[in-house]
């Protein structure tokens, strides 16, 4: 498949919003489960949360450059009970909307308890706007994905790995996002938001893996047998039917070669997984600053690298047609 | 298979791969009221053009002992079509009448991601109109009541020089197009994918001529020999006011 550049933006700026967002709710809950009486500030919450709606917001722009009517976008949303895609657009605003009203409700100090329990913790408004936040994130996560895993002419991404991989990424690069926002603001959270970067990383990085080693033992998608119905051990094509170019020879192909994909599969494992990962855990463990905010922007070129391969190994069933032009 | 769908069936056997459906169906298609079939640099070195339908060439077999099979290849209107749910506008449609699986160039947004869901790879995207185009099965012209009825049929089939392609109701067992598919061991491409193509291919077949040696002699010869016959008196009946000399 070609890869857009619009769309690998999009999945990876949207991808680390929504980690980030989850990170700092997961870092308020944090906060409210334990036993201490210290918590970070509502400028803190506040900060992390207009980034991940800025990192959100750079996604939807990204994605109106994917189409070429946006003007017509809203009507996107007309079919969410069959299309993942559907589903993703409504998702998306909805993020931004909840994060708006996090970001502003920690602003303000607006936390009025809505629920109190029996061991005297209770629930309040901003943690539980954030649990719907999460929420909603984590369903927009399961919503990119299964774009990409529900399309079953794709056999290296029709699998439940494509759904956790993303996840796992966007997890990864949102804490070590919002660990550095931790950091700038010199939050109580920074240690426990660069731990768990790191343990997300490395779980993408084992993730990521499998997916490789998956798609590397994958039968061929296709055979022309089926694909011209004649029953035949030898079939080869002669003529694709013209000499130029077609969407279905340019929008499934990538023009880079064959020769070059393992360069970048280990530019990936390297800048996306494998540094990021020692740089978190070396801003975890010795709290060495430099390290914590040189991963994220390493990481990112990994991740679009990623993203990048993502398409460029998809092998779609219709290339079958398309094996020659004359 | 109660309601009504239309599709074609392409004898395999017939097609000799002469494009005339290519380009009768680009001519009638970038002609109409839905605007053109958009094409960039036409006479260029780098060609990049709209198509529904593309004929496509194949070889069975290890030479001398090969076989050419040309194979046209348009959208198949499949009964479950896997690029129609995924479309996020409803752009991409069934329709409940005829089953023919059209695209409202008015709501598409130009996702692509409906392409993505074919695996027959037979939507193309016109980038100068910006949106997803596909076969139509000819929807403006098989309804025309201004023309005669036998000019109801899509572009294709009419163009087709060697009656390779048919047009019908598939879910008539009556139609042509049904018949043709019973009686000549008709088959759906990629029906693993499940999506149920309506389009039907007929398969290629051996054409054998069986000749008897007493065949090779005339029967009719009663003289027993070859050669002219002999020529008949004037007076001699004729026939259709045609004499033999």
């Amino acid at each position: 498949m070609k890869p857009a550049f619009s769309v690998l933006f999009l999945t990876t700026l949207i991808g680390m919003g929504q980690g980030l967002l989850i990170a700092l709710v997961a870092g308020q809950f944090y906060f409210v489960i334990g036993s201490g009486s210290e918590q970070d500030s509502g400028l803190f919450f506040a900060t992390g949360a207009a980034v991940g709606l800025a990192l959100l917001g750079l996604g939807l722009v990204a994605s109106f450059f994917h189409l070429t009517h946006p003007e017509r976008g809203m009507r996107s949303i007309m079919r969410w009970r069959t299309s993942w895609l559907s589903r993703e657009v409504l998702l998306l605003p909805a993020c931004m909307g909840l994060a708006f009203l996090y970001g502003v409700a920690h602003w303000f100090g607006f936390a009025p308890v809505l629920m109190t329990f029996g061991n005297q913790k209770s629930l309040d408004l901003t943690m539980a706007i954030g649990f719907l936040l999460a929420a909603s994130c984590a369903f927009l996560f399961i919503a990119t994905g299964m774009i990409y895993a529900c399309v079953r002419f794709i056999k290296e991404w029709a699998t439940p790995w494509t759904v956790i991989n993303y996840t796992l990424i966007g997890l990864s690069s949102g804490f070590a996002a919002c660990a550095i926002v931790a950091a700038v603001e010199n939050a109580l959270l920074r240690d426990f938001l660069a731990g768990w970067a790191a343990l997300f990383t490395l779980l993408a990085f084992a993730a990521k893996g499998v997916t490789l080693w998956r798609n590397k033992h994958l039968p061929p998608p296709f055979t022309l047998k089926s694909a011209i119905g004649v029953h035949h051990g030898s079939i080869r094509q002669l003529s694709q039917g013209f000499n130029g170019r077609s969407f279905n020879t340019t929008e499934f192909f990538t023009r880079i070669g064959p020769e070059v994909k393992p360069w970048l599969i280990g530019l990936m494992l390297v800048f996306g997984f494998a540094a990021p990962s020692a740089l978190l855990l070396a801003g975890w463990a010795d709290r060495y600053l430099p390290a914590l905010i040189a991963a994220l922007p390493i990481q990112y070129i990994g991740l679009l690298t990623e993203r990048w391969l993502f398409f460029a190994q998809g092998q779609h069933v219709q290339n079958v047609y398309y094996q020659r032009k004359s | 298979m109660s309601r009504k769908q239309l599709a074609l069936v392409i004898d395999l056997n017939i097609c000799v791969g002469c494009h005339a459906c290519v380009t009768s169906c680009k001519e009638w298609n970038t002609s109409g009221w839905a605007g053109p079939l958009s094409d960039t640099d036409p006479y260029g070195a780098d060609p990049l053009g709209v198509f529904f339908n593309r004929v496509q060439t194949f070889e069975a077999g290890e030479f001398p002992l090969t076989e050419t099979i040309h194979f046209p290849k348009s959208c198949l209107h499949c009964e479950e079509p896997p690029c129609v749910p995924v479309c996020p506008t409803g752009a991409s449609f069934k329709r409940e009448e005829d089953g023919i699986v059209l695209v409202d160039y008015d709501k598409c947004i130009g996702c692509k991601y409906c392409s993505w869901n074919c695996p027959y790879g037979v939507r193309e995207f016109d980038t100068k109109q910006g949106v997803m185009k596909k076969c139509t099965l000819c929807a403006d012209r098989i309804y025309d009541e201004t023309l005669p009825e036998d000019r109801r049929k899509p572009a294709c089939v009419l163009a087709c020089p060697a009656g390779a392609r048919m047009f019908g109701d598939i879910s008539d067992p009556a139609s042509e197009a049904s018949q043709a598919i019973r009686d000549n061991a008709g088959f759906q491409i990629m029906p693993e994918m499940g999506t149920r193509p309506a389009n039907h291919y007929l398969p290629r077949r051996k054409t054998m001529l069986v000749i008897h040696n007493d065949e090779l002699v005339r029967a009719d010869n009663p003289l027993l020999k070859e050669g002219e016959l002999p020529r008949p008196q004037l007076s001699d009946p004729f026939l259709d006011d045609i004499t033999s000399w």
